[in-house]
């Protein structure tokens, strides 16, 4: 078990390493000078001699590494050129919304998608089945701001059951902070139920053809015992990695999403800082997501043990 | 019972034959609707200046119209016909769309044979692939374009370069495999030159399921560009595409909701017969995979 | 003794009437027919099969792979792949009420309950996510509604019946740390803990070491005759047989064509088949050089509906008849019957 924890973090480690080196020299290798790509393009010569001095872009490239991974491991994630401000602390004040239709996503999603899959496997052919293959055609083509506005139209704007766009911070009640968050969750949970439900439905159709479901079912267990119990644990370890390996995607949709109803989180960080050519924030919130992505799925590897007893590292 | 067995037989005997037609049609039908959708799209979108109106034509006197028999779809805020913005869109959409599909292949293709053949650089190789993983599609792109600037040039590199990984691991792991069958394994004691081997013997299987992943990576190029232009970071303003067409029409979502609707039915459609094609090409080149899924 | 009715409806009558009257029968299958649904073709794997099972009795079910031994088991449990096959006529009798016609709630409360199955491969029959004491406990607990506890502490000691070593701490083992003879026990274990009236046995020794299929078999007469359960035993081997059944079904192309007692079929074979298969069974008498005699052409296909005897075409005795029409299982001698139209023929050669 120790030594393939160790396996496992040296390459989380190494995935991290080559994503510094990957972002560090996207800046410095790209065309034009990067203290000017970086002062952005009404700065005077002052403030791109200030930046080149500030990042040391005057040292080789090896000793500009060093130090800048050396920040990085010391939590310093640079100042905003735009604002002025830590990195850090912008992230900080974004990630609540983020959070919240991300979290609200996944668990939507996975109730939802992994229940619709099973049911799709259990009577493979079956009207429900059917349903998933039309409604994954849907969510796998339809991108989510497509299906926000249109979300928007029906369910805002047409009828004014709920709010059109913006947040409401937990802290200023619960019922509103949901509010507002139920269209941006059924959004961008519309391609991600989609997805879980094929997966799910794919790694059901093979358990549900193995033997001990039969032995299960000569025992006299119920259809819900069967499939909840005795089938979802054991498809549960493909289930767990294609959730934990899609957290990307969940965040390029995040991205979107608060975009199409206004939601004040990273997304909207991110798509503020391009039109400010504020690379620092770009630089810091690619490393942090990829680096919870790793993250997440050394996390999934280990939650294997509880579920299936033969895996034992 | 023997008539209830009698008429069962008779009946599946008589479904025989229609039973094999229709699973072939089936096979058949994916990839004919997908493939013909595509292509109407395409021709749609070439002969666009014979029968669509000037996309970039303002006129503040029809702002937002409804639908009418000048303007199809209506006009959007600017008085612009959005029947023809989006025929337009179709263009810039499915060049970007298509051009970093062939890209991404092309370059998945070259990488992964690289790291399938010469062991040295594999574990590197992958592990640069792994961390191009971990990173969102669209904040990959939006790191590569934030560099430059928009630009269309930028933006296929950088909707290609995200979707390069799934192609090179893809295209590695059949060319491992292939690697290990003994008729490979007999050119090579059989003194094959490695480009002959490559090109006699891995290059054939690794075609069709890259077909496939094309088809898969088509769509998500597709996503990605209409993703980018929607958030004003893809497509210049000035060219019409269906991304920041619907970014541009977002206020007027309840006056003139087909602003917004048009081009994303286009989107849609598109991706739809992007990925029916994709679907359609994996029966037929696997069709145990097909009752499986 | 031999008497022929012209009429296949009259003889089957008349074995219903026999049967009815019994008290002894625990299974009554009658006529059963299942079809498999393939993309382009059916399968009749059970052209009517009739049998009883009498209480208490074990019953051997032979014949080569393919004849439909295996899908008779799963029809009575109505455990066969729901998308692909489907009994399409005849009636399964237990307790007078027929299984074919029971809601599958109902049919729930039988599984496991009052008839009971074990498989052919332990290595995959069990789950491999739970203990093999929950995998057991659960069937207590489904069928007695007894606690959690309750059923872990029957399981414990069910493993103890099935005579595997330290039962309190072995029901926290997973299956995977269980060598296959020990999970084919565990199998037993469960499929006995709630003393079902009848056990159906699918080849359980096949997947066995030939040591281990010994004690497995041991294990399952000795049970047997603690228990009263009658047992169905199906196998191809017919020294296993031999060894744990009163009477034996013989099965080829999905019908039965024989049926005696142990002792009689051994002695004195009748069908055509079921005499080959005998001469098939290694001697050890017989010395090295002789060699086993086998069955000279192939099962014919049962994609196509047979007509006549489906062993006609590899029957040396076979005639017009056989290739015309079907025989019927006949009464030939006290607890003997046979489906051959040559059957006095074939004991005189």
């Amino acid at each position: 078990m120790a030594f393939y924890l160790l396996r496992r973090m040296v390459s989380a480690i190494a995935v991290m390493a080559m994503v510094g080196v990957f972002v560090f020299l996207l800046i410095r290798l790209a065309p034009g000078d990067p203290a000017v790509v970086l002062a952005g393009p009404s700065a005077t010569e002052q403030m791109v001699a200030n930046i080149r001095e500030q990042l040391g872009l005057n040292d080789p490239l090896p000793i500009q590494f060093v130090h800048w991974m050396r920040d990085l491991l010391g939590g310093d994630f640079g100042t905003s050129i735009f604002s002025g401000r830590l990195v850090l602390d912008l992230l900080a004040q974004r990630l609540e919304p983020t959070l919240s239709l991300s979290l609200l996503t996944l668990a939507l999603s996975v109730t939802v998608g992994v229940s619709f899959g099973i049911l799709a496997a259990w009577r493979a052919g079956g009207l429900v089945d059917r349903l998933l293959l039309v409604f994954s055609a849907f969510g796998y083509s339809v991108p989510v701001f497509v299906i926000g506005y249109f979300l928007v139209y029906l369910l805002a704007i047409g009828t004014g059951w709920l709010p059109v766009q913006g947040y409401a911070p937990i802290g200023d009640g619960l019922s509103r902070w949901f509010v507002h968050l139920i269209l941006p969750t059924v959004t961008l949970s519309v391609p991600y139920i989609a997805f879980v439900a094929r997966i799910a439905r794919a790694s059901m159709l093979e358990v549900l053809t193995e033997d001990y479901m039969r032995t299960a079912a000569a025992k006299g267990a119920s259809s819900y015992a069967m499939l909840f119990h005795h089938a979802l644990k054991n498809a549960g370890v493909p289930i767990l990695t294609v959730i934990g390996l899609s957290f990307a995607y969940l965040i390029g949709g995040v991205v979107l999403t608060e975009t199409v109803y206004n939601i004040p989180g990273v997304g909207r960080l991110v798509v503020d800082a391009i039109n400010n050519r504020d690379y620092p924030i770009i630089q810091s919130v690619l490393i942090l997501t990829s680096g919870l992505y790793v993250l997440i799925n050394l996390a999934v590897d280990l939650a294997y043990t509880l579920i299936d007893p033969r895996i034992r590292y | 019972m023997a008539h209830i067995s009698d008429t069962l037989t008779s009946a599946a005997a008589g479904r025989q034959p229609v039973f094999r037609f229709v699973r072939v049609a089936r096979q058949r039908a994916l990839v004919l609707i997908g493939g013909g959708l595509l292509l109407l799209l395409i021709l749609l979108a070439l002969a666009a200046p014979f029968y669509a109106g000037d996309p970039r034509n303002i006129d503040p006197f029809v702002r937002l119209k409804p639908p009418s028999p000048e303007h199809w779809f209506g006009t959007d805020h600017l008085g612009r016909d959005v029947f023809a913005r989006a025929i337009y869109g179709a263009r810039i959409s499915l060049t970007v769309g298509l051009i970093s599909a062939l890209l991404a292949a092309g370059t998945g293709l070259l990488i992964g044979v690289v790291a399938g053949y010469l062991r040295k650089f594999d574990n590197i190789i992958m592990r640069i692939m792994d961390a191009l993983m971990s990173i969102p599609t669209i904040l990959l792109a939006i790191a590569l374009i934030s560099l430059t600037g928009p630009g269309i040039g930028i933006l296929i590199v950088a909707v290609a370069l995200p979707q390069t990984p799934s192609v090179t691991r893809l295209v590695r792991s059949v060319v491992l495999s292939v690697r290990e069958r003994s008729y490979v394994e007999a050119a090579v004691c059989g003194g094959a030159r490695l480009p002959k081997v490559l090109w006699r013997h891995v290059l054939p299987n690794t075609i069709p399921p890259l077909m496939v992943q094309s088809a898969i990576v088509c769509a998500d190029a597709i996503m990605t560009e209409a993703g980018l232009s929607f958030l004003g970071v893809g497509v210049p303003p000035e060219i019409p595409s269906w991304g920041n067409m619907i970014a541009s029409s977002r206020l007027y979502l309840a006056t003139a909701p087909l602003t917004i609707f048009a081009p994303g039915i286009f989107l849609a459609v598109t991706v739809l017969a992007v990925n029916l094609l994709g679907d359609g090409l994996r029966d037929l080149f696997d069709p145990r995979a097909k009752r499986r899924r | 003794m031999l008497m022929r009715v012209s009429s296949e409806e009259r003889i089957i009558e008349n074995f219903r009437e026999d049967k009815t009257i019994d008290n002894d029968v625990l299974l009554d299958v009658r006529d059963l027919e299942t079809h498999f649904f393939g993309e382009e073709s059916v399968t009749r794997a059970l052209g009517g099969v009739s049998f009883q099972v009498k209480k208490g009795e074990t019953l051997g079910v032979v014949g080569e792979s393919g004849c439909g031994k295996s899908v008779t088991a799963l029809s009575i449990m109505r455990l066969l792949p729901k998308m692909s096959a489907k009994t399409v006529g005849g009636e399964v009798c237990f307790h007078g009420r027929n299984l074919l016609d029971l809601p599958e709630r109902e049919m729930r409360k039988i599984r496991g309950n009052k008839i009971a199955m074990i498989f052919q491969d332990p290595m995959t029959s069990l789950n491999p996510v739970y203990t093999v004491g929950r995998q057991i406990a659960e069937a207590v607990e489904i069928h007695s509604g007894a606690s959690r506890s309750d059923a872990l502490s029957k399981a414990a000691e069910m493993l103890r019946l099935v005579r595997i070593a330290d039962p309190e701490r072995r029901v926290n083992n997973y299956p995977y740390e269980m060598s296959g003879g020990m999970r084919q026990r565990v199998m037993i274990a469960m499929a006995l803990a709630c003393s079902p009236e009848l056990l159906i046995a699918d080849e359980p020794t096949t997947a066995l070491d030939v040591t281990i299929q010994a004690q497995i078999l041991r294990l399952i007469v000795d049970l047997k005759k603690r228990t009263g359960t009658a047992v169905m035993f199906i196998t191809h081997d017919l020294g296993v047989v031999a060894e744990t059944c009163q009477r034996v079904i013989v099965m080829y192309a999905g019908r039965i064509v024989e049926q005696a007692t142990v002792t009689d079929l051994f002695s004195r074979p009748v069908h055509p088949y079921t005499k080959a298969l005998m001469r098939s069974v290694p001697d050890r008498r017989r010395g090295k050089e002789h060699r086993l005699p086998e069955i000279p052409g192939i099962v014919p296909s049962l994609r196509e509906p047979i007509v006549g005897c489906s062993f006609a075409q590899r029957c040396p005795f076979a005639t017009e008849v056989c290739r015309e029409k079907s025989p019927v299982l006949e009464e030939y001698g006290a607890d003997h019957a046979v489906a051959c139209w040559h059957a006095k023929e074939v004991v005189s050669a």
